[in-house]
């Protein structure tokens, strides 16, 4: 099992891949799920895709004729990965609720 | 209606290049096209508009799928040249800026730094190999004293290679603690 971080900007993008999504989508996604607090700049988004490809996390989908918007979508191994972040925040939160509440 | 305007850039002054760009967007001038030291302007209400220049890659293709990812994000390329992109996008839909992150933000950086040392290396190069000839050659050769600029030029660039990676440092510290 993976242990190491994802970015904040990652873990987004990878949740908006689980359905077919291109960039311009994912970017509203992302805004609209963060409630306006994460705002992917596309150079960031461009670089993180091709990242995320070159890992096998997400995968290209091919165009569809007319449209020349590429889609990505999550694959099997991003999803084990986003389950992994999960459990690994789930910890952060569930000692930084309960070390905070000590305080009291 | 266009509007044509000569003004001489450096390289290293692509702050203040971007900066005047949008100075000229704020006063209702949008870019619509550039070349050497020429830039065109079309009318827009004032601000509705903001640019963005970016250094690309040495890389033709990756450089055209980068810049047909950007235009499908409402980005408007107004141009190319020479690896400098200027991009455009409209003040209503939201702040313009092309990077968002730290690791972005330094690949960029190194990607200048790395070009730049490049020239001061080639400058220092052609600098020393002129200034030696003109030691070394009797009679000497005047043409060869023009070394000095070069070696002046290599000396600019390194002032800049300092001041880039004093924010690159700055950037890297500051990624150590937020994203």
């Amino acid at each position: 099992m993976q242990n190491q971080a994802l970015t904040e900007a990652v873990y987004y993008i990878l949740l908006s891949l689980i359905r077919p999504m291109h960039g311009y989508g994912i970017m509203q996604n992302v805004e609209q799920l963060s409630g306006g607090r994460v705002k992917l700049a596309a150079g960031t988004l461009y670089g993180a895709l091709n990242t995320l490809l070159e890992k096998g996390w997400i995968t290209a989908l091919s165009e569809e004729n007319g449209s020349r918007k590429k889609e990505y979508q999550i694959t099997c191994q991003g999803k084990e990965m986003l389950r992994c972040e999960i459990i690994r925040l789930t910890e952060l939160i569930e000692n930084g609720v309960r070390i905070l509440e000590e305080l009291k | 209606m266009r509007k044509v305007t000569h003004r001489l850039f450096w390289i290293w002054d692509f702050e203040k290049e971007e900066k005047w760009l949008n100075q000229m967007a704020e006063r209702g001038l949008a870019l619509v096209s550039v070349s050497l030291f020429c830039y065109e302007f079309e009318n827009c209400a004032p601000g509705e508009y903001q640019v963005c220049m970016e250094f690309l890659e040495n890389d033709r293709l990756q450089n055209e799928q980068y810049i047909n990812f950007l235009e499908d994000t409402g980005i408007q390329h107004v141009g190319t040249f020479h690896r400098w992109a200027y991009f455009r996008k409209k003040t209503a839909d939201g702040t313009f800026r092309l990077f968002s992150d730290y690791t972005s933000r330094i690949q960029y950086l190194t990607r200048l730094i790395r070009f730049i040392a490049l020239i001061g290396g080639f400058n220092l190069y052609v600098g020393c190999y002129n200034l030696f000839l003109y030691l070394c050659q009797e009679p000497h050769s005047p043409i060869s004293l023009l070394g000095i600029i070069n070696c002046l030029l290599s000396a600019l660039c390194a002032g800049v290679i300092f001041w880039l990676l004093q924010k690159r440092k700055r950037l890297q510290a500051d990624g150590q603690i937020f994203e």
